[in-house]
């Protein structure tokens, strides 16, 4: 009888999850990054946008060349990422409809609080990079082709060094999250780069602190796109597109503006 | 750090947090609903391997013994890509909803399940097996008082099967999404406290987890006691 119970409970389950996620018409997936997710935007903004237009957003946050790879075999209806040559490429190869600018943030260089490599209040990015290399200062990086792993790479691309000869020694891939990545690079005295959403959010900063910001090259930039229904006959376009109108109106962007942790405004909305 | 977290945890439960219940139960709801089919596919394989002889038997059990030791996240992978839009069941529409954590968690403890079952019912057979011959008890007949003989180490390989699969964090967060008010549960929780640098928080989390394992433990524990009590009187 007990076992009965449980089995038909759970045939009840299943057969009810199963509807769920065939049914719901004004649900969709958005395929985005930890930065996003981790720094508290989502939470701020999702109960607005169903509010407004009735859509309820799944989002799943991973490293945005996971996003985009998850969005090319078609499991999500809105890419929302931070890597725009990828994300250009991703549209142009017809994954995507179309690419808008949404927002920015920007990348900060942390590192603990005696500053080894001696880069703190430096504006040049290129300069600290190389201080940091010259003085073999820990430095964690992702290491997951990430929209910041890919940035970081930009930025070292820059500068005369090659971190991957020294990847084991001071060059440290983590090949985790931004939170797993600050975590690791607390606990080693590790120099890092983050977006500064996440910093600003992280509970687990030690005698951590900002040492490098302020360079134009360290400007992150937000895009959102719609994924093609011509690849993917799945994607809910009424929806995503509901979505995505309501992040570039003027009411989303302001509410992307709005959202403040400890009085610090984590995004700048910029579409045109 | 822990007594922090002790008492982060002590008052979320005071706390009565919606969010936190809804976390617990579906945890729960998945893991129980996993165990369920594991079950019912379990006991039937490991008992038919026990009192069946076949070629190609001990390469079963090996390959069975050997699904133990599968990653979580390559159980994850699999289903990921089986469940994906572009994969073979990609039209059922199941990634990132329950279900698809309930699959990951059948595939992660049946091995498990069918493994210990078989073991246990095998040397039971060894036991038996010549009693009930002399006896003319057919291999059938001798199955249920086998399950019955076995019953708490079964209860055990039951109990090993629903730890495995409430504790496992690797595949639910590839195939789940650890979307909030979705899919995400108590593990997936906690890899999200923990990225956040939210760490007393995510201890508090694991706590809690501990906390509910402990009640199932202890309720078929008291079911145990309650039955061999009964059982001499």
């Amino acid at each position: 009888m007990k076992s009965r119970n449980a089995l038909s409970s759970a045939t009840a389950f299943l057969a009810a999850s199963l509807i769920s996620g065939a049914v719901l018409a004004d649900s969709i997936i958005v395929q985005s990054t930890t930065s996003t997710k981790n720094s508290g935007l989502y939470d701020h903004l999702l109960p607005m946008v169903e509010a407004d237009t009735g859509v309820k957003v799944n989002v799943v946050a991973v490293g945005t060349g996971q996003a985009i790879k998850n969005a090319e075999r078609c499991d999500g209806d809105v890419l929302l990422v931070h890597a725009k040559a990828s994300e250009e490429k991703f549209v142009a190869a017809g994954f995507g409809v179309s690419r808008s600018d949404l927002m920015y943030n920007d990348f900060v260089v942390v590192g603990p609080a005696d500053d080894p490599a001696g880069v703190t209040g430096s504006n040049s990015v290129s300069e600290s990079l190389e201080k940091i290399a010259s003085a073999q200062a820990l430095f964690a990086s992702r290491g997951d082709d990430s929209g910041t792993h890919k940035a970081e790479l930009r930025l070292w691309k820059a500068t005369g060094v090659n971190p991957d000869e020294s990847s084991g020694t001071w060059y440290r891939e983590t090949g985790s999250g931004m939170g797993a990545t600050l975590n690791i690079a607390v606990g080693m005295g590790a120099y890092a780069m983050t977006d500064r959403a996440t910093w600003t959010k992280f509970g687990n900063k030690g005698d951590f602190q900002i040492h490098v910001e302020g360079d134009t090259r360290l400007f992150n930039q937000y895009g959102v796109i719609l994924v093609s229904s011509q690849k993917c006959p799945s994607v809910n376009v009424d929806a995503g597109q509901k979505f995505i109108d309501w992040l570039l109106s003027g009411k989303g962007q302001n509410a992307i503006a709005s959202y403040k942790v400890a009085g610090n405004q984590l995004f700048f909305p910029n579409a045109n | 750090m822990l007594i922090d977290s002790f008492f982060e945890a002590m008052t979320l439960i005071g706390s009565a947090d919606p969010d936190l219940y809804e976390i617990m139960l579906l945890s729960i709801e998945v893991s129980l609903t996993a165990l369920t089919v594991s079950v019912l596919l379990a006991l039937p394989l490991g008992t038919l391997l026990a009192i069946s002889q076949f070629p190609g038997k001990r390469i079963v059990i090996t390959c069975l013994n050997s699904l133990m030791a599968m990653p979580p996240v390559v159980i994850g992978l699999l289903v990921y890509l089986m469940l994906s839009r572009s994969g073979p069941l990609g039209v059922l529409g199941l990634l990132y909803t329950p279900t698809a954590m309930v699959i990951a968690q059948i595939l992660l403890i049946t091995p498990i399940i069918a493994s210990l079952a078989h073991q246990t019912m095998e040397d039971l057979h060894l036991e038996y097996s010549e009693l009930f011959q002399s006896l003319r008890v057919t291999k059938i007949r001798a199955v249920p008082v086998y399950l019955w003989d076995a019953r708490y180490s079964l209860v055990t390989a039951v109990l090993a099967g629903f730890g495995r699969a409430v504790s496992e964090v690797g595949a639910v967060i590839i195939v789940g999404g650890n979307i909030d008010h979705l899919t995400r549960v108590m593990t997936t929780a906690i890899a999200l406290e923990t990225a956040k640098g939210e760490l007393a928080m995510a201890l508090a989390l694991g706590m809690i987890l501990v906390a509910m394992a402990l009640l199932v433990n202890a309720a078929v524990m008291f079911v145990r006691t309650f039955a061999q009590r009964n059982a001499y009187v």
